[in-house]
C-alpha cells in the first residue's frame, strides 16, 4: 500500500508545477484572459511540447498512455495556478470521450491532433432546459439519407470560444429524457448551420451557446453506436469528476496556504490575527477540510485503479466519485469562503488573487453536477431497495 | 497509488478473522458490550486472556516486552477487524497507557513487576490524571505527593477515573514540587488502590451509567519505589503517553459497522409506512455521514502508511481524533432519531425493547456517553489549538 505518484507521474507533477509557479502569475493570468483569444496559444504549444497534453492517451496514438492517476496529478498543480488554458475540456473531457470512443477511424483522425496542439475540444452536452442531467436531451439527430441532421441548442458549452471541435450530444430516438436514444457527434466548428457565440464565465474561462441549425453529419462521425452515447458518458465520468476534483483539490491547498499565511502578517489589535483562537480553530477545520478531500481523491484513484485491474466492482468506484464531487462541493465552499472572510476588505477585490480562486472553485462545483446532485445519485447507489 | 495489500498481509487478515471468528462467541459479546453488566469485568479479562494465550494482546508493544512484533501493516489489520468484526478494544488503561510508560522509562524492577501482569490481566488499571481543577489545562493540577523517606505522602482529587470501581492500581500525575514553569514539578506515581487512605466515589453519568468516579488521598503512602523516572519529570513522561493515546483514534472500522448497523435498522423502521431508509431528508443526512467516513477511512490509511514506511505518526493524528470522534458521534444521533421517542422509556416495567424497537434504549445510551468522546483524551479544541500550532505553524 502507497499514495505515492510514481517517479514518472512526479516528473510531470514537478513540471507542471514549475510552470506556474515561474511563468504563470497572477497578473500574466489576468493578461491572457484579457487578450482576443482568453487562452495562451503559446502556452498550450508549449503543453504540446512538454507532452502534457499526451498524458491519459494511448500509445498507439502517440501518447503517454496514462491513467486517472496522472490526469490528478496534473489537474492538481494546474488548479494551483487557476490555469485558463482548457485542460480539462479538451485533454480530460473531450479527449476521454474520444478514447472511450469505438471509431478507430475517428480516434486515429482526431487524438493525435490533440496531443500535438492543434485542436482545441470540447463536450457540447448542456441545454437550456437540461441543467445535470446528461440524458435531457432534446437536441435532435434526424436520419438522413447516410447520415443524420441536427438540431438544437447547446448551451454554456465549455472552451466553446476557442475549441475548433466538438463532440455533440443528440437524440437520435426516444424521448427527451430516455437514457437510450442519446448519440454523441464529433462536428467541426466550422460547419455549416453551427453557429458559435461566445461569452467568459466568471472563472476567466471561455463558454459558448452553439445553434445547431440543419447540421450534416456522417455515420463516421459517430462516436458509438447510435443511441448508444450515455454508456460511453458514464464511462468517462468517473475520469471527468476526478480531473476536476483534483483541480478544485490544488486551489483548495492554495487557499488555505495563503489564508494562513495572510493570518501571520496582518496585524490587527496589535497582534496578528493568526494568533486569535477564533480565527486559528476555522483555519483548522479548512485544513481538515482539504485533507478530508484529498483523501477521497485518492480513495477515487486507487478504486479506479482496481476497478481496471477487476478487483473493485463499478458500483464501488461510482459511489466514491459522486462521495468525491460531494466533498468538494461541500469543502470548497467552507474553504472559499473562510479565505475571503478571513482575508478582510481586501479579500472582496478583483485585485486580490482570492477571489479569483473562489470562482473557479465555484465553477467546478456547478460543472457536471453539483454537490446536492451527487450526494442525490450517491444516495441512490446507497441507499435503494 | 496503490492500496492492496501483499499476499503474506492477506493471509495474515484471514488467521485474524478466524481467530476472531472462532474464539470470540457467545455471551462475551453482549457482556463485553454493556460495561453496566455485573460480570462485565470477568467477561473482559477472559477474552483479554485469550487474546494474551494467543500472543495478541500486546501488539504494540515492544517484541521484548511480549510485543507481536507485528509490522505496523499488521497492527493496522488486526485494528481493522476488529473494529469490523464488533468486538470492543482491549481496556487501555494499562495495556495501552501505563505500559509504554514502563518500558520506556520505569526502572528494570518495575518492568519485572508490573508488566506481566498487565499482559495476563491480572492487575486491572485506572488513569489518575484530571481533577476539578484541571480538565483540558492538566498541568494545573494539585494532588500533591510530599517526599518523607521511603514514601510519598499523597493527597488530593483525582476525578473522571474510568472503571476506578475495578481498578488494582491507578498511574497518577502528582504535584511534588513548585517548579518555575507549572509542568515542572509534576511526577508520575503508581498507586496501589488497596492502600489506606484512598476513597472511590461513583459518579453517575448522563447515560444514567456508572464508570466513572472521583477519587480521593487522604494521606495516602506510596512507597518511592513507585516513582516513574525521575522526580519531578512525570509531565514529559506523560506527554509521550498522550501522543500513545492519540494515535489510532479515528476508529473508522468501529464506525463503519456502526454505520452498517444504523442502514439496517432504518429499513426496519418505519414512518407514514415507509421505511426510513427511503426517507429523501434521511439519506441526506446518512450520506452525510458516509461519505466523511469514507475520507477518513482513507486519511487513517495516510497516516498508517506514512507510518509503515518509517514516519512517525505526525499532528495528522489529532485529526484522526477529531474527525473520528464527529462522525461517532454523527451516527449516535442518527441512531437516536430512528430511535425516535421510543427511545426514551427506560428499562422497567415497559422498556423499549417491548415498546418494539429493542435498539432504543442502547441508541439513548450510546448518545448520551458518546458526548465524552469530544472531551476526553485531548478534548476537540485542545486538539485543534495543537493543529493550529503545530502544523498551521500559527
Amino acid at each position: 500500500m502507497n499514495f505515492e505518484f510514481s517517479e514518472e507521474q512526479t516528473m510531470i507533477k514537478d513540471s507542471v508545477s514549475r510552470f506556474v509557479r515561474e511563468q504563470y502569475d497572477f497578473d500574466t493570468r489576468r493578461g491572457i484572459i484579457e487578450s482576443d483569444d482568453g487562452i495562451s496559444r503559446e502556452f498550450w504549444t508549449m503543453f504540446a511540447e512538454l507532452g502534457w497534453l499526451s498524458v491519459p492517451f494511448a500509445e498507439e496514438y502517440g501518447g503517454f498512455g496514462g491513467n486517472v492517476v496522472d490526469i490528478a496529478a496534473v489537474m492538481e498543480e494546474m488548479g494551483k495556478g487557476i490555469v485558463v488554458e482548457p485542460y480539462a475540456s479538451t485533454v480530460v473531457v473531450f479527449g476521454g470521450l474520444l478514447s472511450a470512443s469505438t471509431n478507430a477511424a475517428l480516434k486515429e483522425q482526431v487524438i493525435p491532433s490533440i496531443i500535438e496542439g492543434n485542436c482545441l475540444g470540447s463536450f457540447a452536452y448542456m441545454e437550456p432546459q437540461s441543467r445535470y442531467e446528461m440524458s435531457d436531451v432534446s437536441t435532435t439527430a434526424t436520419a438522413s439519407g447516410d447520415g443524420y441532421t441536427l438540431n438544437g441548442v447547446k448551451t454554456v458549452v465549455a472552451n466553446g470560444g476557442t475549441a475548433n471541435k466538438f463532440v455533440v450530444s443528440a437524440r437520435t430516438s426516444g424521448e427527451q429524457f430516455d437514457h437510450s436514444g442519446v448519440s454523441l457527434f464529433l462536428v467541426d466548428a466550422t460547419a455549416p448551420g453551427v453557429d458559435v457565440k461566445a461569452y467568459k464565465m466568471m472563472d476567466g474561462q471561455s463558454a459558448a451557446t452553439l445553434t445547431l441549425t440543419d447540421v450534416a453529419v456522417d455515420q463516421g462521425q459517430l462516436l458509438n453506436a447510435a443511441g448508444g452515447g450515455m454508456g460511453l458518458i458514464e464511462q468517462v465520468m468517473p475520469q471527468i469528476l476526478i480531473g476536476l476534483s483534483a483541480e478544485a483539490l490544488g486551489i483548495m491547498a492554495t487557499l488555505n496556504t495563503l489564508t494562513v499565511e495572510y493570518s501571520k502578517t496582518r496585524q490587527q489589535f496589535g497582534a496578528p490575527i493568526g494568533s486569535f483562537q477564533v480565527l486559528q480553530h476555522r483555519m483548522v477545520d479548512t485544513f481538515m477540510g482539504c485533507e478530508q478531500t484529498k483523501s477521497m481523491l485518492y480513495r477515487g484513484l486507487c478504486e479506479s485503479k482496481s476497478v481496471a485491474e477487476g478487483e473493485t466492482d463499478a458500483v464501488a468506484l461510482a459511489k466514491t466519485v459522486h462521495a468525491l464531487k460531494a466533498t468538494v462541493a461541500r469543502y470548497g465552499k467552507i474553504i472559499g469562503e473562510e479565505a475571503i472572510q478571513l482575508h478582510g476588505g481586501i479579500g472582496m477585490t478583483d485585485e486580490l488573487n482570492i477571489g479569483h480562486y473562489v470562482k473557479r472553485l465555484m465553477m467546478i462545483n456547478t460543472s457536471y453536477g453539483d454537490g446536492d446532485f451527487h450526494q442525490k445519485a450517491f444516495n441512490q447507489l446507497s441507499y435503494s431497495a | 497509488m496503490d492500496i492492496k495489500f501483499s499476499a503474506e498481509d492477506v493471509a495474515f487478515r484471514n488467521e485474524v478473522r478466524e481467530f476472531f471468528a472462532a474464539e470470540y462467541i457467545g455471551e462475551a459479546t453482549t457482556r463485553l458490550g454493556d460495561s453496566q453488566s455485573t460480570d462485565y469485568k470477568s467477561a473482559i479479562v477472559g477474552w483479554q486472556k485469550k487474546l494474551h494465550a494467543k500472543g495478541w494482546i500486546a501488539p504494540g508493544w515492544p517484541k521484548e516486552y511480549g510485543g507481536t512484533g507485528w509490522t505496523s501493516t499488521q497492527k493496522f489489520i488486526y485494528e481493522t477487524e476488529r473494529g469490523l468484526a464488533g468486538i470492543p478494544d482491549v481496556v487501555p488503561f494499562g495495556l495501552k497507557m501505563v505500559a509504554p510508560v514502563i518500558y520506556t522509562f520505569g526502572s528494570e524492577e518495575q518492568k519485572a513487576r508490573f508488566l506481566p501482569r498487565i499482559l495476563n490481566s491480572d492487575d486491572w488499571w485506572c488513569q489518575g490524571y484530571s481533577e476539578p481543577g484541571a480538565g483540558s489545562d492538566l498541568a494545573a493540577l494539585s494532588t500533591s505527593a510530599d517526599y518523607a523517606g521511603d514514601n510519598y505522602i499523597v493527597n488530593g482529587r483525582k476525578i473522571w477515573t474510568t472503571f476506578a470501581q475495578y481498578a488494582d492500581w491507578i498511574f497518577c500525575l502528582v504535584r511534588t514540587s513548585k517548579g518555575i514553569r507549572r509542568q515542572e514539578g509534576i511526577s508520575f506515581l503508581l498507586i496501589d488502590m488497596n492502600t489506606p487512605g484512598i476513597t472511590v466515589k461513583p459518579i453517575v453519568t448522563i447515560d444514567g451509567k456508572h464508570s466513572l468516579n472521583e477519587v480521593l488521598f487522604e494521606d495516602v503512602a506510596v512507597p518511592t519505589e513507585n516513582l516513574i523516572g525521575e522526580q519531578d519529570k512525570g509531565w514529559t513522561y506523560a506527554k509521550a503517553l498522550l501522543a500513545h493515546e492519540r494515535t489510532g483514534m479515528a476508529e473508522v472500522a468501529d464506525s463503519k459497522r456502526m454505520l452498517e448497523g444504523l442502514k439496517q435498522r432504518a429499513t426496519t423502521e418505519i414512518n407514514g409506512g415507509k421505511p426510513m431508509i427511503e426517507d429523501p431528508v434521511f439519506q441526506m443526512r446518512m450520506s452525510d455521514i458516509e461519505m466523511e467516513l469514507m475520507a477518513l477511512e482513507y486519511t487513517e490509511l495516510r497516516v498508517f502508511a506514512s507510518m509503515a514506511a518509517g514516519g512517525m505518526p505526525g499532528p495528522e493524528s489529532s485529526l484522526l481524533k477529531i474527525k473520528g470522534t464527529e462522525i461517532s458521534q454523527a451516527i449516535h444521533e442518527l441512531q437516536l432519531q430512528l430511535a425516535a421517542n421510543y427511545g426514551g422509556a427506560l428499562a422497567g416495567d415497559l422498556s423499549s425493547d417491548e415498546l418494539g424497537h429493542d435498539f432504543a434504549a442502547e441508541a439513548r445510551g450510546k448518545y448520551m456517553y458518546g458526548r465524552a468522546a469530544t472531551i476526553y483524551g485531548g478534548s476537540n479544541e485542545v486538539q485543534r489549538n495543537v493543529i493550529a500550532k503545530a502544523v498551521l505553524g500559527l
